[in-house]
């Protein structure tokens, strides 16, 4: 058993961690709030980096890694609030050199900008594919889709998709007449696309909302579960995202614990800054343990990724609303306020609970999985 | 990224495996159908089992083989009871005392006693008890009462009381932390001493639990008069022999039980049999909150055995996950109860019984503030709490707390 980095897995999170100290996210993150035009460009970081082609197999251009080496980069990426495209960008290339796509190279080499348009697959209780909602509880169906040989025509809005609004091709999943899900790449300028660009709290993560109206694009040979991979994809690179931001905010908070005294003592002493802060130790460790079952699922265990990846989300996305909370806690009344980067930190929890489904609905898929006899197949040796 | 077995690894597996196929018709039965009922009749064949573990070398494997053991490292002791799980057998009866106190008397005991106890302890012919808390000495481990004074013909008096002491009822053995010099700082004035459980003057008694049952017990000192060669590890040099002891039990916890049976799909078959509950949002999310805190539990499992391969100690989620365990625990009793209802806590229903089981489980081992001061000061580095009771005599510092007590 042996759970540890490879040497190459240990070289590819040093090389995000250093493509990211060149860049000043965490500043860009406080001053986009104000200025748009604060927050860098990180598609060019990225398709340097060679994360654009990452998923992508070798003999279409790309570096034919797995996910688990995908949330090494995100977690990095979380630790600095860096605002790369990863949650659009990576699940687009995964499924269009999966789905046969010419543009998959293009996609891989950076020289085309591609985005994924989130799509839920079903579960008992919402037997049905479904897309974010521009408002409100309700799940709109996914996109109708007209399948027409190679061509597909969809109509019908997403809202919300990361990194949808800087994209030049989009992914689309729509359902046809029979409720199956199908796959198409989408040109973002195509006719009857209309991409609404836009961000809310957290200005590190570009959204979109995107109606497609009659818009055509290329059919990608994709089954259901391919098609579900996506998803999960995204769930488990948030949570890796997330694991990342609370290992920063955990150190942020033991610095002051132990620096700031009240009453003649370090605040650190008192048990009650010092469990809280332990709190975020623990939901931390059990989010990295579920991420690297995550990394698991997709190299060896195919039949779990929807649990594990679910798993991972749930107690992620809980332990990061934690931790944004008690740092904000740990730090008195300055932790509320600009003087401090607590903000950031919360204001990324906000978002991130209520994104691509929030980790609500991962929660749900959990107990989905396990209701319905899909739980883990433990075997030993 | 890899869960299999190295070579050798595999290899021992197999012959793991290979006895306990062939001996697995020989071992008990004491959960679910079939399952032994009389006490006396559990106790007679769990023992027997045990022996017939420790012949085989499945019972403390990790000890030096001069003792008995197979001198096997930590994965490998995992192998053994992964394979036990999957053959449905149970473990060994005298988990404390093979687990920690062999172990203590290994590390601090002299080689008379480590000859004369290590043997009938392993094969079960002589069961142990754990002599540590008190009433007024549980976190505080340090502040035990239990006085044992010097005779002149060298043996000792003992006198007090103890707590929590498992397998107190049927133990021929105890190892017992006792206060030897009260005119010094409490965790300088301690001695460790192996105590016959059949001297005069010792009195064991049940303690029932929520659940009616008496899992441990209290065990009381009046004129215990033990021997002059009972000391473990010199006199005065209890508190380093009882770390010895904490650090084992820490090990036995995170690496054999830190599940303690709790998993996720047992709790998902109770769900599914109320199809209202299987379709309410709100159960479900519960549900799948503790679920996947109880996942990530096996998964940390996992990952302490992968340092432990590597040789690096297990890191700060190795201790965490008893406090993840047993609060998804106690979630999911009250959630299960909430569907079943009053029929839930029938005495004979497993749900009632686990709920009752688990408040005490909190404190078990240390209780979990304890724990998170613990992993706070030495994982993390957060400074301690200002204490009041270093370098003060410990006769000095009880006279102040009954001062300082409402009278």
């Amino acid at each position: 058993m042996n759970l540890g980095l490879s040497d190459e897995q240990q070289f590819l999170r040093d090389a995000a961690a250093d493509a990211f100290s060149r860049v000043k996210t965490v500043e860009a993150a406080r001053e986009a709030i104000e200025d748009d035009s604060a927050l860098p460009n990180m598609w060019p970081t990225a398709a340097e980096a060679g994360w654009l082609g990452l998923l992508v197999s070798e003999e279409n251009g790309g570096a034919g890694l797995g996910a688990y080496d995908a949330m090494l980069i995100a977690q990095e990426a979380g630790k600095v609030l860096a605002g790369v495209p990863l949650l659009g960008a990576l699940p687009a290339s995964m499924l269009l050199d999966m789905g046969g796509s010419d543009k998959t190279e293009a996609v891989a080499a950076g020289e085309l900008k591609a985005s994924w348009l989130p799509a839920c697959p079903p579960s008992s209780l919402e037997p049905r594919w479904t897309v974010e909602p521009v408002e409100g509880m309700a799940r709109p169906d996914a996109p109708a889709a007209t399948v027409d040989g190679d061509s597909v025509t969809f109509t019908g809005t997403v809202g919300w998709a990361p990194d949808a609004g800087e994209a030049e091709l989009l992914v689309v999943i729509g359902v046809d007449s029979s409720g199956e899900p199908v796959a198409a790449a989408v040109d973002a300028d195509a006719s009857g696309v209309t991409v609404e660009a836009d961000w809310r709290y957290d200005a590190t993560r570009r959204l979109a909302t995107v109606t497609l109206d009659g818009a055509s694009g290329t059919k990608l040979d994709l089954g259901a579960e391919q098609i579900a991979r996506a998803w999960y994809l995204v769930q488990a690179l948030i949570a890796s995202e997330s694991v990342g931001t609370m290992e920063a905010a955990l150190e942020v908070c033991l610095e002051y614990a132990k620096e700031r005294y009240t009453f003649g003592r370090a605040i650190g002493s008192y048990q009650a800054i010092k469990h809280g802060i332990v709190e975020i130790l623990r939901r931390l460790e059990n989010s990295k343990s579920l991420c690297i079952y995550t990394g698991f699922a997709f190299s060896d265990k195919p039949d779990e990724i929807a649990y594990a990846a679910s798993c991972a989300r749930s107690v992620a996305g809980a332990g990061l609303d934690f931790t944004a909370r008690q740092q904000i806690a740990v730090h008195g009344g300055i932790g509320a306020t600009w003087e401090h980067d607590a903000p950031l930190t919360f204001r990324r929890a906000q978002l991130n609970r209520r994104l691509v489904g929030g980790h609500g609905m991962s929660t749900d898929r959990v107990a989905d999985e396990l209701l319905n006899g899909r739980g883990p197949v433990v075997s030993v040796g | 990224m890899d869960l299999n077995d190295t070579p050798e690894q595999a290899e021992y597996r197999k012959e793991v495996r290979a006895w306990l196929d062939a001996n697995k018709a020989d071992a008990p039965i004491l959960q679910g159908e079939g399952a032994l009922t009389d006490p006396d009749e559990i106790l007679v064949a769990h023992r027997a089992w045990q022996g017939k573990l420790a012949e085989g070398g499945l019972a403390g494997a990790t000890w030096p083989k001069e003792y008995g053991g197979q001198g096997i490292g930590p994965v490998e002791s995992v192998v053994i009871s992964q394979e036990m799980q999957e053959a449905g057998v149970p473990g060994i009866l005298d988990v404390i005392g093979v687990g920690m106190l062999g172990p203590t008397i290994i590390a601090h005991g002299s080689e008379e006693q480590k000859q004369r106890y290590l043997g009938p302890l392993l094969h079960a012919d002589e069961i142990w008890c754990q002599m540590f808390s008190e009433p007024a000495a549980g976190s505080d481990l340090a502040a035990v009462q239990t006085r044992a004074k010097h005779n002149d013909d060298g043996t000792w008096t003992l006198n007090g009381q103890k707590v929590w002491t498992t397998n107190a009822q049927f133990a021929a053995y105890g190892l017992i932390l006792a206060r030897t010099n009260p005119d010094i700082p409490k965790h300088k004035g301690m001695t460790m001493f192996i105590v016959p459980m059949d001297a005069e003057g010792i009195t064991v008694r049940g303690l029932r639990q929520i659940s009616g049952e008496a899992e441990f017990n209290e065990v009381f000192f009046d004129d215990v008069v033990i021997d002059a060669d009972s000391v473990v590890g010199g006199e005065e040099n209890g508190w380093g022999v009882g770390l010895t002891t904490l650090m084992f039990e820490r090990l036995a916890i995170g690496l054999g039980s830190s599940s303690f049976g709790y998993r996720a799909t047992r709790f998902a078959e109770a769900i599914v049999a109320d199809p209202v509950a299987a379709s309410d949002h709100e159960v479900r999310h519960n549900f799948g909150e503790l679920a996947s805190e109880l996942e990530a539990i096996r998964w940390t499992g996992y990952r302490s055995i992968s340092a432990l391969r590597d040789g690096q100690i297990p890191g700060p989620e190795f201790g965490l996950a008893k406090v993840t365990t047993v609060n998804c625990a106690v979630r999911a009793g009250d959630l299960i109860a909430d569907i079943i209802g009053p029929e839930a806590l029938d005495e004979e229903s497993e749900w009632a019984y686990m709920i009752s089981f688990l408040p005490g489980l909190k404190s078990a081992g240390g209780t979990e503030e304890i724990l998170r001061n613990t992993i706070g000061e030495r994982v993390l580095g957060l400074p301690p709490e200002p204490r009041l009771d270093k370098g003060i005599p410990f006769s000095e510092l009880r006279a102040k707390e009954k001062e300082g007590a409402p009278a």
